[in-house]
């Protein structure tokens, strides 16, 4: 069992009559890439703050690299970079400025050596004194993330690095993450993209400030009790209205041609789709839910019991 | 406008400060200015020459003194405004007809505060003693004045108002740029979302206060080093007192400024906000204190109000070592509040001071 980097028991914070994060408690172990999701306004940005001590918790307690994160606040900033979701360095100073900055905050040693072997890792070095208002959005989180990795902090909180990003620099962000997590860095990232969260090799859903369920990818789908189905065939739209009617079928998506319907009762939906059984001009199949599939089930579910 | 009180409270809040100010606050005739009287005999006349400046309202017997450096140390230090100095042999002169002088020093760094009273003066001249001259000595009235009063106007001879007014403005100056520089520079940090990566970062308070405050002491002796040299060779003003002492008063200034833009700025949720509540600022801070009208013209409440000020104490700063050489000592009445306010406003600042995001 490896260690804990991150472990707090029943965080809550309250803004006025708003709960944003209630009762979370997390374990987040050494070299986990653990991604973080959850809908707009979910309390993810709020739990992150609460673990690097940006914001003090109103309930509970923890540990954040063996700090307090009540106390010790001051330590924990010393030792994890922290990626703001919006880009937050100084727009009107270039590159290597912007770098040199943190580097001198973090009283770096050989800070010139530090920040050009940076900007060389980002392939920057011939844009170097470019203005960082200047860069596109790709490359403003590439050097956020260069900023943050600069006094090689243990345990790396990234809040949605990759919004607005294009394909491509997200997958090139997503390569470094893993690059990083390889050398030993723990990395906690947010996100709201599906594709990301299949990338994480640990996950944790959080819906109105509530932690759904956390685990492993496989676990979580296995937890969520979700069958799939898809259909192909002819006039799947009306077919989908169809299928909404009833209460077995909780999701009924379309994907291009095919219908993916999915329940949590197996029994419940065979016996919704099986008048549709008989008709040759369907195919069914029995698939994997997605993880897609089983966010979306837990999102309704956490409206269901508020 | 529900949502953005402050905005309300400009709308409403500058009309009301603007007619409280000019309405009551501001007189540009003052009155019962503060006068000294070294007198080198007590007689009857003497001390109806005194009644009756006193009782031209335009004058307030603070002092009566028979020591010359005493008289002269109050109105060096603005602690009166006039010295009237009655000369021994003042009544015996009188009644023998030698229509004797008698001479009144005058502050007149501010020719404005003075003009007025001095021009009273000159009424009260044409029939000064009307109780005292009487029956051998009723003769006397009529025809001229009895005495004269000759006018010493120091500090400031020909009444120039530039030297007056343009070192006060290196005080305005300093005001206006370096609350609005310094209150604008965090709210800044705040809106472009900067602040939460410096919060994030391991920097304490008082690093990034002293990181804001910096630069601007350099940009305020900028300043600063402008006016003087345009004071100097372009207005002429005279410069008795010791530049030295004069930079380090600024240096105390601006850093009162700069700690209470920060404090601004950290009240302030954005940088509209952060101007707004420097306006708040220059406005009383040009009208009270004795920048554009004469303090001691203002009703008790508003020379409390300017009291507060700093830029009120700047002023008699930098116009006592200018206009009057003032030294280290003489300054210091006007100096400690200086330090007082920056530490009070430090103090608010740091407490104040987001730590977190809360």
């Amino acid at each position: 069992m490896s260690e804990a980097v991150i472990q707090v028991k029943e965080l809550s914070k309250h803004f006025g009559s708003k709960t944003a994060v209630n009762k979370v408690s997390l374990t987040v172990n050494q070299g986990d890439i653990f991604g973080f999701l959850g809908p707009n306004g979910s309390g993810k940005t709020t739990t992150i703050r609460l673990l690097c001590g940006l914001l003090t918790p109103d309930h509970g307690e923890g540990h954040c690299l063996g700090y307090d994160i009540r106390t010790q606040a001051t330590q924990i900033k010393r030792e994890v970079g922290y990626m703001t979701q919006r880009f937050s360095f100084y727009e009107d100073l270039t590159i290597r400025e912007n770098l040199e900055f943190v580097a001198r905050i973090y009283a770096m040693r050989r800070l010139k050596t530090a920040v050009t072997k940076a900007i060389e890792n980002l392939g920057l070095t011939h844009r170097q004194h470019q203005l960082a208002g200047a860069l596109s959005g790709g490359w403003k989180q590439r050097l956020a993330l260069a900023a943050c990795m600069l006094h090689r902090p243990r345990l790396l909180l990234l809040d949605e690095p990759t919004a607005g990003v294009d394909p491509q620099a997200r997958r090139d962000f997503w390569d470094e993450i893993h690059a990083l997590a390889s050398s030993g860095v723990t990395v906690l990232v947010s996100t709201h993209y599906m594709d990301e969260a299949e990338r994480c090799n640990r996950l944790a859903y959080i819906s109105h400030g509530d932690l759904m369920a956390a685990g492993t990818p496989q676990e979580l789908i296995d937890i969520s009790g979700l069958v799939t189905w898809t259909l192909e065939g002819p006039n799947i739209h009306e077919l989908a209205r169809e299928l909404r009617q009833s209460p077995a079928a909780q999701q009924v998506v379309p994907f291009g041609n095919s219908l993916h319907v999915s329940g949590t009762d197996s029994v419940a939906l065979a016996r919704v789709l099986d008048p549709f059984r008989h008709n040759p001009d369907y195919r069914f199949q029995e698939a994997k839910p997605s993880l897609e599939d089983v966010f979306i089930d837990l999102t309704s579910r956490s409206v269901d019991t508020r | 406008m529900r949502r953005d009180r402050l905005t309300f409270a400009m709308m409403i809040g500058i009309p009301i400060i603007q007619l409280t100010l000019f309405g009551f606050a501001i007189n540009s005739d003052p009155k019962h200015l503060p006068l000294a009287v070294r007198a080198a005999e007590n007689s009857v006349f003497s001390r109806s020459v005194t009644q009756a400046l006193i009782n031209s309202d335009y004058f307030e017997l603070v002092e009566v003194t028979e020591s010359e450096a005493q008289a002269e140390e109050l109105l060096t230090r603005g602690d009166v405004q006039f010295v009237l100095d009655i000369p021994p042999g003042f009544s015996r002169e009188l009644m023998r007809g030698e229509n004797p002088e008698l001479l009144l020093e005058v502050d007149a760094s501010d020719p404005a505060a003075t003009s007025n009273a001095l021009a009273a003066i000159q009424n009260l001249l044409s029939d000064p003693l009307p109780h005292d001259l009487k029956g051998p000595l009723a003769a006397l009235r009529p025809t001229r004045p009895p005495f004269q009063i000759v006018f010493h106007r120091r500090y400031n001879p020909e009444g120039i108002t530039q030297y007056n007014i343009v070192p006060g403005l290196m005080g305005v100056i300093l005001t206006m740029t370096m609350i609005m520089m310094t209150a604008l520079a965090v709210t800044r940090e705040n809106e472009r979302g900067t602040m939460e990566n410096l919060l994030a970062m391991p920097v304490r308070p008082l690093e990034v206060m002293l990181g804001k405050i910096v630069p601007f002491i350099l940009i305020g002796y900028i300043q600063v080093a402008v006016i003087l040299l345009a004071a100097r060779w372009v207005f002429e003003v005279p410069m008795l007192g010791s530049l030295w002492l004069l930079l380090l008063c600024v240096f105390v200034f601006i850093v009162a400024n700069l700690t209470m833009g920060i404090t601004f700025s950290s009240v302030a949720r954005n940088q509209t906000q952060a101007m707004q509540m420097s306006f708040f600022v220059f406005l009383p801070s040009i009208l009270l204190s004795g920048f554009m009208f004469p303090f001691r013209g203002m009703p008790g409440w508003a020379q409390v109000l300017g009291e507060l000020l700093p830029l009120t104490h700047f002023l008699r700063l930098v116009r006592g070592i200018l206009l009057k050489g003032h030294n280290l000592t003489q300054v210091w009445g006007n100096l400690w509040p200086l330090l007082v306010f920056t530490f009070l406003i430090l103090l608010i600042g740091l407490m104040r001071y987001r730590r977190t995001l809360d």
